[in-house]
């Protein structure tokens, strides 16, 4: 769901449960104890705005957020740079491919940019080399370095 | 650290979600013939390694406003690169921030980071305003607007087929 929700859709104790709980839920017995007091309400009442605010597209997620990395997969970010009449046969060509996790068209030169994830490291050099022959196109491989992931927040 | 069966079970039956009761991992353990206490100290420990981020609610950047978003991507200088990635991803606009290796001749940007607004000039504002943190350490920069998915599958866990 992409649409903007109406500036009503939420009160103001939907909101606290939003700003409070994307930053993480305590690991215990109780876990939203603390909230709950925090906005005067039961802890039954934050489940159930909690289940309120997915029904109505809010939040996408509740629950534990995974390092897919840290599970033992590999990842790399790609891109191509893709001639304009040739880019609907180039998409599915590596679309195909069932390493190729997601996929955008973005404006520049280089036009699409994909993510390939896979089980083993050496696994991505070979699934960059299918698609170079396929396509006959340079894919341009930019694996992370250094991930930076701190301070994104969403105010609602 | 090795995530085991045990660990995978909790992680495979959390992975749509935690189950919406004010004792969600009492629930799990139900679900799995585990203790309740057991869950909770494997979550902890996956936590504590960094294999669960956390255990959080995401909320819809897009329902919530937050509209528009695009990839900015910066020429850093590389001894500033690691100190100047920190601060720019610790800005509350920014979700994915990375160092990756330039492609050059093709592509001289070493970091990569995601700027969200509620419209495409409030994003460009932010990328004004990530411009002026890194002043001269920058040597160029530039924006690319996403203009279609054109695939997007779920990310499988290693090892479940």
């Amino acid at each position: 769901m992409r649409q903007t929700l109406p500036p009503d859709a939420l009160d103001a104790t939907d909101r606290l449960l939003i700003n409070r709980l994307q930053d993480g839920l305590p690991l215990t017995h109780a876990p939203f104890a603390p909230v709950a007091q925090e906005a005067g309400i039961s802890e039954t009442e934050v489940v159930d705005r909690i289940a309120h605010l997915r029904e109505i597209g809010a939040i996408t997620r509740f629950g534990p957020f995974l390092d897919a990395e840290a599970m033992g997969g590999a990842f790399c970010l790609c891109a191509l740079s893709v001639p304009p009449d040739r880019f609907d046969e180039v998409m599915t060509l590596v679309n195909a491919h069932p390493e190729v996790a997601h996929n955008y068209e973005r404006q520049h030169r280089l036009n699409m940019w994909f993510v390939l994830a896979c089980e083993r490291p050496e696994e991505i050099a070979e699934a960059a080399g299918r698609i170079e022959r396929e396509t006959g196109l340079k894919v341009l491989r930019f694996p992370k370095r250094h991930e930076f992931f701190i301070g994104f927040r969403v105010e609602a | 650290m090795t995530v085991d069966a045990t660990d995978r079970r909790i992680l495979k039956a959390t992975a749509s979600g935690l189950p919406l009761t004010p004792h969600p991992f009492e629930e799990v353990g139900r679900w799995l013939v585990l203790p309740e206490n057991e869950v909770i100290a494997r979550i902890q420990a996956m936590q504590d390694d960094g294999v669960i981020r956390r255990v959080a609610l995401a909320p819809n950047h897009y329902t919530l406003g937050l509209a528009a978003n695009g990839m900015s991507v910066w020429d850093l200088a590389d001894d500033q690169a690691e100190k100047l990635g920190a601060e720019v991803g610790a800005l509350p606009f920014v979700s994915h921030c990375y160092l990756r290796p330039r492609a050059l001749p093709d592509w001289p940007y070493n970091l990569f980071a995601m700027l969200h607004g509620r419209s495409r000039e409030e994003v460009e504002a932010k990328r004004s305003e990530v411009a002026a943190l890194l002043d001269a350490a920058c040597r160029s920069h530039d924006i690319l607007y996403s203009t279609r998915i054109l695939k997007k599958s779920g990310m499988r866990l290693a090892g479940e087929g």
